[in-house]
């Protein structure tokens, strides 16, 4: 890598212009005031939004645990088929991600609501009507369905390219099917488990449209007060800049715990924070 | 104990996707021997290495394990190891971690797992490699560990899956040397697979040549070579000058435009039969001298022979190994003594493709 810098010059330009000078910008505004003038209040002011920010990290926790449950074995058994069950199936999951982000919600608000087709069907056997939207459980399920493939892709990688007589070994060698995952697929899996992770959790934590939509008013996560900061009658960007960073700065520590667990990082499919 | 049968394969078929791939194997493996499969790829030696280990299941037929039936026993409950072509060394644990994979499994107590672990790597020369991680070494080192992860179980048979195919050919030799040591120290059976003859000679006690899913012979590597039961052997197993010949009655064959003395028998008369004679087999003389005569077409220096190709008044090109040389274009008699002729049986034409 270090052999030519000169190919990567646009990138660091690109890099710099897009991503370092947008985080300065954001950093400038947490700290200072509306006029301009430096200031420690946006981040205090912040902690009155701690509750808020541990409700987006617990319910983006449980929906990446869920993703992770339902991602594993729908991965290891696609890893596992003929290249064109492989295909198909990798269609199906990549096909609603097609689909406008905001349609795709919009149709679970119509399924869930009060009286939405869940509880239409449910009337005609003669129950409910069940309220479902506008909980925790409805953004989690959001969330889950949004970001589902974002796990399954990475963990389908890993499986993939993993060795076959690798696991025959270990069956050879006398480990019985659960040995055999627990000490030969699952470590070896870790890479794609920590990527597929990373990937969820953070767009988990950081979505403002799924809880307003799914969560109605009540159910409002830290990207929907953030959110607001810009383009609500609350309107206050210092604010707003703030909140995001201190948010970013959680995620980050966060991912540094995590990437601790997994001392693989440098194996292909993982992503490096 | 010596002669007693340990593995017993009793008419196995395996298809995939409807293709053959073994037809009606039969075969029993002797407890403590050094057994060989042997014949190209695709001859389904490989096939019947896996069903033996269990990761194939065979569409019909039994295998037998110390006399009980294990048709549908899963690999972990074998009590056999295998050495995979291509190692298969776990890349998450070091070469220790590795090699106790198995003990750790059967939960086998601290000390005694170090014990043997300690053991095993003496034994394939690796003391002092335990703590380092297995993408760090050579190929060979890789190969040491793997015979070593398997052995270390003490299993009844070890199964080796062209082991030694990723080896340059010195370290080859040199392994091939080390296997067969391993094998008379530990008395544990190895069954070989291998598309290397010189390999299966050099270290079987038996040797199975195989070819499009049937088994063509069992013998020892001295009878495989000197007494092939068919053409295709005898062309597997070295090199050989194959003709077509006519037996015209017992002890007298008739091929390359003369009779020649014999000592085959038991064939009808007039019977179309394959002639196997080896290149080391034919002496050079003057014209006169020989049985037949025809021009040196090339020689070709092969280190510790010439390979001296004769061309006969029939056309046939006679391969002929021997240390002295001779003149290209020079006019050559060819003479082979009546032992030295091997007289075999027509393969049946549908296999013979």
């Amino acid at each position: 890598m270090m052999k030519s810098r000169y190919p990567a010059f646009p990138y660091i330009l690109f890099m710099t212009i897009f991503i370092v000078v947008p985080l300065l910008i954001v950093v400038y505004f947490a700290f200072t005031t509306s006029d301009g003038s430096f200031t420690l209040q946006n981040i205090i002011r912040v902690k009155n939004y701690i509750p808020v920010t541990i409700k987006s990290l617990y319910l983006s926790l449980i929906a990446t645990v869920i993703c992770l449950l339902l991602g594993y074995p729908f991965a290891y058994i696609m890893a596992r088929k003929t290249s064109n069950i492989r295909k198909t199936m990798f269609m199906l999951i990549m096909l609603p991600m097609w689909m406008n982000f905001l349609l795709r919600t919009y149709a679970w608000m119509t399924i869930l609501e009060d009286n939405g087709l869940i509880n239409k069907l449910l009337a005609l056997i003669g129950i409910g009507p069940v309220h479902m939207i506008n909980t925790q459980g409805t953004v989690v399920l959001g969330m889950v369905y949004d970001y589902l493939p974002f796990m399954i892709v990475p963990l389908y990688t890993v499986l993939m390219k993993m060795d076959y007589s690798l696991i025959q070994a270990a069956q050879d060698l006398g480990g019985n099917p659960f040995q055999v995952f627990t000490k030969v697929i699952l470590p070896l899996s870790l890479p794609g488990i920590s990527t597929g992770i990373t990937m969820v959790f953070i767009p988990c934590v950081s979505t403002f449209v799924i809880s307003k939509m799914l969560g109605g008013g009540t159910e409002l996560l830290i990207g929907d007060l953030i959110e607001m900061q810009f383009t609500g009658n609350t309107y206050n960007q210092n604010l707003g800049s703030a909140m995001a960073l201190v948010l970013m700065v959680i995620i980050l520590i966060c991912m540094g715990v995590m990437n601790q667990f997994d001392s693989d990082e440098e194996k292909e499919g993982s992503v490096v924070i | 104990m010596e002669n007693e049968t340990i593995i017993s394969l009793r008419d196995i078929v395996v298809d995939f996707d409807g293709e053959q791939v073994l037809r009606h194997i039969n075969l029993d493996i002797r407890n403590h021997e050094f057994v060989t499969l042997l014949g190209p790829s695709g001859c389904g030696k490989t096939t019947t290495l896996r069903i033996i280990g269990g990761f194939i299941t065979p569409n019909s037929g039994d295998v037998f394990f110390d006399g009980k039936k294990i048709n549908s026993l899963p690999p972990y409950k074998r009590e056999v190891n295998t050495v995979f072509q291509k190692y298969a060394l776990f890349p998450n644990l070091n070469v220790f971690e590795n090699i106790a994979f198995g003990l750790r499994l059967k939960k086998i107590p601290d000390k005694e797992i170090k014990e043997r672990v300690f053991e095993m790597l003496d034994l394939v020369s690796m003391r002092g490699y335990e703590r380092r991680d297995v993408n760090s070494l050579s190929g060979g080192q890789q190969q040491r560990v793997a015979i070593a992860r398997a052995l270390v179980n003490k299993p009844q048979v070890l199964l080796l899956d062209e082991p030694l195919g990723a080896l340059d050919l010195k370290l080859r030799k040199e392994m091939q040397i080390e296997l067969k040591k391993i094998q008379r120290e530990t008395k544990i059976t190895f069954i070989y697979v291998t598309h290397d003859q010189e390999e299966a000679l050099t270290m079987s006690d038996t040797v199975v040549v195989m070819r499009a899913g049937e088994i063509q012979q069992i013998g020892t590597p001295i009878d495989i070579y000197n007494e092939p039961i068919n053409a295709f052997v005898a062309d597997f197993i070295g090199e050989s000058n194959i003709l077509d010949g006519v037996m015209i009655k017992d002890y007298v064959a008739e091929f390359a435009g003369r009779r020649f003395d014999c000592e085959d028998f038991n064939f009808k008369e007039n019977e179309p039969v394959d002639v196997v004679i080896r290149p080391e087999d034919i002496k050079i003389s003057a014209p006169e001298d020989g049985q037949i005569t025809g021009t040196v077409e090339s020689v070709i220096f092969k280190g510790v022979h010439y390979e001296i190709v004769v061309a006969d008044k029939e056309g046939y090109r006679w391969k002929v190994h021997t240390t002295l040389y001779e003149e290209p274009g020079r006019e050559v008699g060819l003479s082979v003594i009546p032992y030295d002729i091997h007289i075999m049986h027509k393969m049946p034409e549908a296999e013979n493709k």
